[in-house]
């Protein structure tokens, strides 16, 4: 009689037919008769002016539309200021717009832009267009800009302070039994999603639709809307299908506005499509970083003090550093925190948001400082974790609206098998290998949407549901557990309940980011559906001729696509006996959660345990990881098929993390000198193990509907396992991301 | 020697035997646009191409057929993988015009009808996939696996599969996918 | 990408006519090395000439032993070949170790011989680069210089070659068979690369438009037990950081023959001679391989980051002897 519950099935995808039939559509991939190609032309230098452009020989390529540089691109309307797209607004990466003027502030910053009818021909003149520029000495990494740091007063998009303390660190510091100091390098990341940005913008008369790679939909029409000086009912945004993010189409960036003025330009479609090189210098990056970690403590290794210190390379325009010292100053029950920023102006574009911005780098850096204390006080490292459980936020004091990270260290542990773990170091043998294991926490923050968050349901006389929001799906499944959220509030069974979302003409919601993605969505899609089945119930009771007429609504329930009384499901109908006496074609209902704003009594975080074994070939430099096992406590669990591949992806990103992935910087040009997938490692197939995944089910009083979010836990700490294993395996500690092979050959 | 790959359903089988000659042209193409035949998923599809551009580029913005991913345009991820003449290839790495006279196949040509290939069956059962753009190249990589006979083990698939680049890191479950079917008694039979 | 005319070439003789007698044709074989190069400007050619049609692609068992290659053999075809696996096992595995099962589908064993660097720079049409503009000088040279060579270098260019298989066909003593428009002619593997001294533009000692018809590898005893292995930051697709190529006999506990290459360390697939020269006759342990391996190293050099090759390919080329010495020790073939 009723339906199961979705919520929480592994079900299989809702676009996975399109996703493995080719049917899927990218936003590269619409292409309206007479579409034109854009392509940039990107500066090489990262600090200069452009002196001369000379269009003539990329003129005279057959086919070319139009070339445009600072001097004859449309100026934006109003200067961007960046705001994270988490605040519902327009979302600019950075605070600075090109082919404004004159000035080269980053390398890659593009300076012209080619429109042709094919996109070899644009290219092609893209080329040709000659750019002389008066090169000036740039500055990008720390050891360039060293001298020249400062505290900024806010850093994130202004979203949090540039320095937090609580308690007296420096004095804890001063008198702590133990203490463990440590300077870490991190090298600049790159996300790298396979599908490059892309933008294919079109007008027809005053309207622009474009579609658009991106986290959110809605921000990329407040963004373009706000450049180009149009409404923003004047600007359609569709996605639906992007090809991964990780943080880099989080925030918009100049291309979607760049197609649109193009697409104005030459009165035609546009496609502009970034390169895979250009995507190295368009969409940001995760910054260099060093840091400074001093942990105090007694004998037994309980943390007295803790003093995180970062520095980092910014741009000319905004204060941006991740909140990497944030964990610190949550994770460990320790009374006395001192984290601060430090940053330098460089010839860098505005760095960004990257998976677990901020955590995936502080928390490495934490977790490798809290083994090598493991080790000085002569504990298990989970056991020394166990004795700096905080029971309530530090600082704070603050109960945690969920936490669970004790079942996770414990279920992780067995998982793993880590009981009995012999902690001396460099003593495991497999043929060439040393073996080692490692473990680490993950933390990672609650974030919530600012604005109201929309969805609507509407149900049709043949008894199936359509349920819409705007969101994108770029891979975290949102629009399965949408299906799956609006078939528990209707009682449908969930074939029948079809998705509509990545369209800016459907009920608005938030950009996907800060793993807020699926609780706010599915927030507002079960505040949709109740809404429905509480319309439908209503016109029930009140319908002499239903056999619910006169009953108390609240005594109604709906499953199996009809609505019955709890105490008497025999008394009931179908709802579309309903809407068929009815004489409707559908009835519907929007529905909208108001999210409540922080939650000034709870702590929040989500919180989980990471276990790695690595083998190190200590002869050949070499790192493998062996196996690797996360426990997560992420709240509700929606689907715990999609939620599992989020979770073991993070993981998975934790090995590039560790052991491959670093962007160099050219000497003395300031530019990304291994701007390709070649050069810049990612993990392949022969580098993943199998990783066990689980999640524990720990009730979380302030998230929506108990979801904190799976989208990046997974990748924080796995780095510190690696790392730790590495150490438990060589007996050398590596403080320095990635660990190279130079890295562990010097270190013999 | 040329193996064949996938399902019977690849017409022709042009297979590039010595001495076969390939296409019926002689003399110069280009460098402006041409017309050229190519044979897509077992249809002959006419489209003017300059000889510069790639089997990719003609696919996706020439023929609509945009199964095949333009990932890096460099041979470096593997996202634009089809089958030229049955065997697994990279089409930003292809011209097209070196195409006239082979076979095509894209993941759009993988399904039968409506039914799916039970390596795409086997992709949405283990989501062996989160965003889905390396997908289509992952897939027509994954079927050739089976038929080079490269799938003995999971390091033999994971090796064999690390042409084809997932940021999504849905590895495992693509081992998974591909094992499912290989124990199932091979990607031919659905 | 520019424009250019497109040809197929019907057979052996029109194609090097067209290609010879033309500065402005270029051949295409698997594309691999050839479209990137179109796409990145760095080959500018007015014409392409396809060569696939041709038939040279086959791979043939020589009396003897030996094995020959068509010069449009595929990689993955050369590497699947029984003869090839059972004879010369280095070679499959390090063909199997390139590229990826794609790139290797495409992939000619000409065009891999033929293969441009890797070098960022090379591929940079802003960035100095005397073998790509030559005169115009090298911006490896204090660059971002990991991956470059220790081995082979001169002033005017640092760049690592990148193949694999050229890495153990240099080992085996292949032999190159090209066709010109003045005929025939053949080269040693090892003479087929040049050092780039002063003239990094010029990698092969052959004319414009010759074509590899064919690689020859003659039988060998040693070859049987041979082996590859490389080192990467990653486990796989992806170049080398250091490589060696090993076929070793040991009779009665001595290294009897031996035939070693190096890559990823050397701007040409490098035949390590002095360190053959340095293990004939000794015993067949580690000391020795350890005492080899420095002595080709001798002469390396480093540059800004790339000093610990030198370390790792004297390492890599000790456990290659290692390795193949065991499975020669246990009568295997590979």
């Amino acid at each position: 009689m009723s339906t199961a519950p979705q919520i929480g099935l592994p079900l299989d995808r809702v676009d996975g037919h399109a996703k493995v039939t080719g049917a899927a559509r990218y936003s590269a991939e619409y292409t309206p008769p007479g579409t034109a190609y854009a392509v940039l032309v990107c500066a090489p230098i990262a600090s200069g002016r452009v002196t001369a452009v000379d269009a003539g020989e990329a003129l005279s390529v057959t086919g070319v539309l139009a070339v445009l540089s600072h001097l004859d691109m449309p100026r934006i309307a109003v200067r961007p200021n960046l705001v994270p797209s988490l605040a519902g607004a327009a979302a600019h990466g950075q605070s600075f717009f090109p082919m404004q003027d004159d000035r080269v502030h980053y390398a890659g910053q593009p300076v012209a832009m080619v429109v042709a009818d094919t996109l070899e021909r644009a290219g092609h003149a893209a080329e040709l267009v000659r750019v002389d520029y008066a090169e000036e000495p740039p500055v990008v990494t720390i050891e360039d800009g060293r001298d020249r740091a400062y505290e900024p007063e806010r850093i994130f998009g202004g979203f949090v302070p540039g320095r937090t303390e609580y308690g007296d660190a420096a004095s804890a510091l001063a008198e702590a039994e133990v203490r463990i100091d440590g300077a870490f390098h991190l090298a600049p990341n790159h996300h790298n999603p396979i599908e490059p940005s892309a933008t294919t913008a079109v007008w027809e008369d005053s309207h622009l639709t474009l579609y658009d790679a991106t986290q959110g939909p809605t921000a990329t029409r407040l963004t373009v809307a706000e450049l180009l000086g149009v409404p923003p009912s004047q600007v359609r945004v569709v996605s639906e299908a992007v090809g991964g993010s990780f943080g880099c189409k989080a925030m918009i960036w100049h291309h979607p506005a760049l197609a649109a003025f193009a697409a104005q330009y030459v009165r035609a479609p546009v496609r502009l499509s970034l390169t895979r090189e250009q995507m190295f210098h368009s969409c940001g990056h995760r910054e260099e970083q060093e840091h400074t970690l001093e942990l105090g403590a007694t004998r037994d290794g309980v943390l007295t003090a803790i003093r995180h210190r970062k520095l980092s390379p910014t741009s000319h325009f905004d204060d941006w550093a991740e909140p990497s010292v944030g964990p610190s100053g949550r994770m460990y029950a320790c009374p006395n925190f001192q984290g601060v920023y430090n940053l330098f102006r460089a010839d860098t574009m505005t760095p960004t948001f990257m998976r677990a911005p901020g955590e995936a780098s502080g928390m490495f850096v934490l977790e490798t400082a809290m083994d090598e204390l493991a080790y000085r006080v002569g504990a298990d490292p989970l056991e020394l974790r166990l004795r700096n459980y905080a029971e309530t936020e530090p600082g704070t004091g603050r109960p945690w609206s969920g936490k669970g990270l004790r079942e996770c260290y414990a279920r992780g542990a067995e998982l793993f098998g880590w009981a009995g773990r012999d902690p001396e170091p460099g003593i495991r043998r497999d043929g060439n290998q040393l073996v080692g294991t490692g473990m680490a926490t993950a933390f990672y923050p609650v974030y919530g949407a600012m604005n109201p968050q929309r969805a609507r349901a509407r149900l049709h006389a043949d008894g199936r549901a359509v349920v819409e929001t705007g969101c994108s799906d770029f891979g975290t499944g949102v629009g399965t557990v949408m299906r799956q959220v609006a078939a528990d509030a209707l009682g449908l069974s969930a074939e029948s309940v079809e998705v509509r979302y990545g369209d800016t003409d459907l009920p608005n919601t938030v950009a996907a980011v800060g793993s807020a993605g699926s609780g706010a969505v599915s927030a507002a899609v079960h505040a949709a559906g109740t809404a429905l089945r509480d319309r439908l119930i209503a016109q029930a009771v009140a319908d002499e001729r239903s056999p619910l007429h006169g009953a108390d609504p609240a005594g109604v329930r709906v499953g199996g696509g009809r609505m019955f009384l709890a105490d008497r499901p025999d008394t009931g109908e179908d709802y579309t006996d309903l809407l068929r006496r009815a004489m409707a074609f559908d009835v519907e209902a929007l529905g909208e959660w108001n999210p409540p704003g922080p939650q000034g009594e709870y702590g929040t975080g989500t919180f989980g345990a990471q276990f790695a074994e690595v083998g190190v070939d200590p002869d050949l430099g070499l790192v493998r990881v062996r196996r690797m096992t996360g426990v997560f406590a992420p709240g509700r669990v929606l689907n715990r098929k999609t939620a599992r591949s989020q979770l073991m992806g993070g993981m998975l990103w934790g090995i590039g993390q560790a052991l491959l992935e670093a962007t160099h910087v050219e000497p003395g040009r300031g530019r990304w000198a291994n701007a390709s997938m070649a050069d810049y490692l990612l993990p392949v197939n022969a580098d993943a193990p199998d990783v066990q995944v689980e999640t524990v089910e720990v009730e979380d009083r302030a998230a929506p509907l108990g979801v904190k979010g799976v989208g990046e836990i997974g990748l924080v700490g796995a780095a510190a396992a690696i790392a730790n294993a590495v150490f438990h395996a060589t007996g050398r500690r590596f403080r320095d991301l990635p660990i190279t092979v130079e890295a562990v050959l010097a270190a013999e | 020697m040329t193996p064949r790959v996938g399902r019977a359903r690849i017409p022709g089988q042009a297979a590039r035997e010595e001495g076969t000659a390939a296409g019926p042209r002689t003399g110069d193409l280009g460098p402006g646009p041409a017309e050229i035949e190519l044979a897509v998923n077992g249809t002959a599809r006419r489209l003017r191409v300059e000889p510069r551009v790639s089997l990719l580029d003609a696919l996706r913005e020439h023929l609509g057929v945009t199964g095949p991913k333009k990932g890096c345009d460099q041979g470096a991820c593997g996202a634009c993988t089809v089958w030229v003449d049955g065997r697994r290839v990279l089409g930003c790495l292809t011209l097209a015009v070196a195409c006239e006279g082979r076979e095509v196949t894209t993941v759009e040509g993988l399904a039968d009808g409506d039914g799916l290939h039970p390596m795409q069956q086997a992709f949405l059962a283990n989501d062996a996939f989160q965003c889905g753009y390396c997908t289509p190249g992952q897939l027509m990589s994954a079927v050739a696996l089976l038929e080079e006979g490269h799938a003995s083990d999971d390091a033999e698939i994971a090796e064999w599969m690390s042409g084809n680049i997932c940021r999504c890191a849905a590895y495992p479950n693509i081992r998974a996918a591909i094992r499912q079917v290989r124990d199932g008694g091979g990607g031919d039979r659905p | 990408m520019r424009p250019f005319a497109y040809t197929r070439a019907a057979d052996v003789a029109a194609a090097v006519a067209e290609v010879g007698s033309d500065p402005g044709s270029e051949y295409l074989a698997g594309g691999t090395t050839e479209v990137d190069m179109l796409r990145i400007g760095v080959a500018r050619p007015r014409r392409v000439v396809d060569i696939n049609d041709l038939p040279i692609s086959g791979i043939e068992e020589l009396p003897g032993g030996g094995v020959r290659l068509g010069g449009l053999a595929r990689m993955s075809d050369a590497a699947a070949h029984p003869a090839v696996r059972g004879r010369f096992p280095v070679l499959a595995q390090a063909l199997e170790k390139g590229a990826s099962a794609q790139l290797r589908n495409m992939a000619s064993m000409g065009g891999n011989l033929m293969q441009r660097v890797r070098c960022a720079y090379f591929r940079d049409g802003g960035a100095a680069c005397n073998k790509r503009a030559p005169g115009s000088g090298c911006a490896a040279l204090g660059g971002v210089d990991r991956g470059h060579a220790v081995l082979g270098t001169s002033e005017h260019c640092i760049a690592t070659h990148p193949s694999d298989a050229a890495v153990a066909l240099t080992a085996l003593d292949a032999t190159v068979h090209l066709r010109g428009r003045a005929g025939e002619r053949s080269i040693a593997l090892d003479d087929f690369f040049l050092l780039p001294g002063d003239t990094p533009e010029r990698e092969h000692p052959i004319e414009h438009g010759e074509l590899i018809t064919a690689i020859e590898i003659p039988a060998s005893e040693e070859a049987r037990t041979s082996h590859y292995l490389k080192v990467r930051d990653r486990e796989s697709y992806e170049f080398a950081l250091a490589s060696a190529a090993v076929a070793l006999l040991v009779e009665d506990g001595r290294v009897a023959r031996v035939r070693i290459g190096l890559g990823g360390v050397a701007t040409k697939p490098w035949r390590a001679r002095r360190a053959e020269a340095a293990l004939a006759g000794a015993p067949a342990e580690r000391a020795s391989y350890e005492r080899a391996a420095a002595e080709e190293l001798a002469a390396a050099v480093p540059r800004r980051m790339n000093a610990f090759k030198i370390e790792l390919a004297r390492r890599t080329m000790v456990r290659a002897l290692e390795t193949t010495a065991s499975l020669g020790a246990r009568g295997g073939t590979g």
